[in-house]
């Protein structure tokens, strides 16, 4: 078990305890984990210890004044909210495609290694990487974008009255005032939340899915059939945003996928033929357009063979 | 509060030496000493190990060794000890890696925080906890802020906060779980150590 996981359980045992109907047994079962392994006490020492410093919060009860009572007017907020733009985001891709009227759709596209910057005059951005096609219909009405292939990231200007929605094939994000960055390939679609949140859902009805609500940090993703969610730490996100700024970084990544990346990127491609040299795993930052520089690491740091051939970069062994 | 955790950990309790602790001895003197040291070992581990996903992973292990050790024999200065134990981790997971490092390997002895500074006061712990848990309450998300503030400043039973927000106990502890996990971290793992230059 990762240290993660034992932290979930050791988070569930710390909730079921703070019951009233908690009894012996409960107890036994407790202690038997928690002897288990000294991992599991650590882990649970160290949440009992923070949720019993939580008591210092207590000094924010004011008589007369319920905290709850506040915080539950204002919950309801946010889940209106949610309703209202999985609504109209429902009723867009509904009938969007085939309504009557089709306002101005733009569409953006870069080719293979360029980048783009679109921005909306409600001060959204979209930045689109490498290889990427998005059709645009941004007004002070609606907001819709459609990811055709391809990776994006998305600042949004976050307005309640006219949500932003990103459709990607079957699977669409509503925008809950949000940073996010989605990446589609063919049969993959990769949500990543930086800020702020965002819902992913499905359009297709025969598709048993909830909706979720991603947090900063989440990745989902998604396949045709399931969904999956990801927690990246803020450095792993980083490193998935690393294209904003022309980079690329591997860490503990195959050779494959690195090849594969670089190629995202770039027409000269990179193949690696032996399966062997393809599983070797790689730490390093690299300029998405220096394939060079990687052949030449390769060739020096890991004693491989480069070979061109063809245009492309062949890697054996 | 359950004290009476007995026996924990891997190793049967025969062969303790004179400054060896009872299970109970030894959470406490990890709550005590270690905990509050959560934020300058995050610094270290975040300087010294490039995979961000592992530092979780690294900190537990860090504490779990810690703990072994100490339940045999009581280090004298915890700071020194845990760093100690922190940095033999590290070197026993980068010979252990079967990672080739492309670029340059951090260097363990070139980076990270003086053993011999003083950790952190506890009254300045104290006085900045309110503070930080503030801000991390804040940053919960707000249903799951809903669940610890009626639980925890409301002082709310279960059954209570179950039915105010129309959802079943289970879903309750699930909320208060996650605050939990929100709150630890936030609460040991993020502050500036000292001296650190943050």
């Amino acid at each position: 078990m990762s240290a993660c996981e034992i932290e979930a359980r050791a988070a569930q045992w710390l909730a079921a305890r703070d019951r009233d109907d908690w009894n012996e047994t409960d107890q036994a079962a407790l202690d038997a984990w928690l002897n288990e392994d000294i991992l599991n006490s650590v882990a649970y020492w160290r949440l009992e210890a923070a949720w019993s410093d939580t008591d210092r919060l207590k000094v924010l009860r004011r008589p007369g004044r319920s905290e709850a009572a506040i915080v539950e007017k204002r919950r309801f907020r946010p889940l209106l909210l949610s309703v209202a733009a999985a609504l109209a985001a429902v009723a867009a891709i509904g009938f969007g495609a085939t309504f009557l009227f089709q306002p101005a759709i733009r569409t953006y596209a870069t080719a293979i290694g360029e980048r783009e910057t679109i921005r909306f005059a409600d001060g959204s951005q979209i930045e689109l990487n490498t290889d990427t096609k998005l059709r645009a219909e941004v007004s002070s009405s609606r907001r819709k974008v459609w990811l055709d292939k391809g990776e994006a990231y998305f600042q949004i200007h976050h307005d309640a009255s006219n949500p932003f929605v990103v459709i990607a094939g079957d699977r669409y994000v509503t925008d809950l005032g949000t940073k996010f960055r989605i990446r589609r390939d063919t049969n993959r679609l990769e949500v990543a939340l930086v800020e702020g949140r965002a819902q992913l859902e499905t359009s297709n009805s025969r598709v048993p899915e909830q909706p979720m609500v991603l947090m900063p940090g989440d990745i989902a993703i998604a396949t045709a059939t399931a969904v999956s969610l990801v927690k990246l730490p803020e450095k792993g996100l980083a490193r998935e945003l690393a294209w904003r700024h022309g980079k690329v970084v591997f860490n503990n990544t195959s050779l494959a996928d690195a090849a594969a990346e670089f190629n995202r990127y770039n027409r000269e491609r990179i193949v690696v033929a032996d399966p062997r040299v393809a599983k070797t795993a790689i730490y390093g930052t690299f300029q998405t357009n220096n394939v060079a520089a990687f052949a030449r690491l390769a060739h020096e740091v890991l004693g491989l063979t480069i070979e061109r051939r063809n245009g492309d970069i062949l890697i054996t062994r | 509060m359950v004290e009476k955790t007995t026996e924990t950990g891997r190793e049967s309790a025969g062969q303790r030496a004179d400054a060896a602790m009872t299970a109970s001895e030894l959470k406490a003197w990890f709550v005590r000493e270690v905990l509050p040291l959560e934020a300058i070992l995050m610094h270290f581990l975040r300087h010294n190990w490039r995979d961000a996903s592992e530092i979780e992973d690294l900190r537990q292990e860090v504490y779990a060794r810690v703990c072994e050790a100490a339940r045999k024999e009581r280090p004298e200065l915890a700071k020194p000890f845990v760093l100690q134990t922190a940095r033999n981790l590290l070197i026993d997971r980068v010979r252990r890696v079967h990672v080739v490092p492309i670029d340059a390997v951090a260097d363990l002895d070139a980076l990270g925080v003086a053993m011999d500074a003083p950790g952190p006061d506890r009254n300045v712990i104290a006085r900045e906890q309110l503070r930080r848990l503030q801000s991390a309450l804040d940053k919960l998300s707000p249903r799951v802020r809903q669940v610890v503030v009626m639980r925890r400043i409301e002082g709310m039973g279960r059954g209570e906060i179950a039915q105010r927000m129309g959802i079943t106990e289970d879903t309750v502890a699930e909320y208060l779980a996650q605050g939990m996990r929100f709150l630890a971290d936030k609460l040991y793992g993020e502050a500036p150590p000292p001296g650190a230059g943050k």
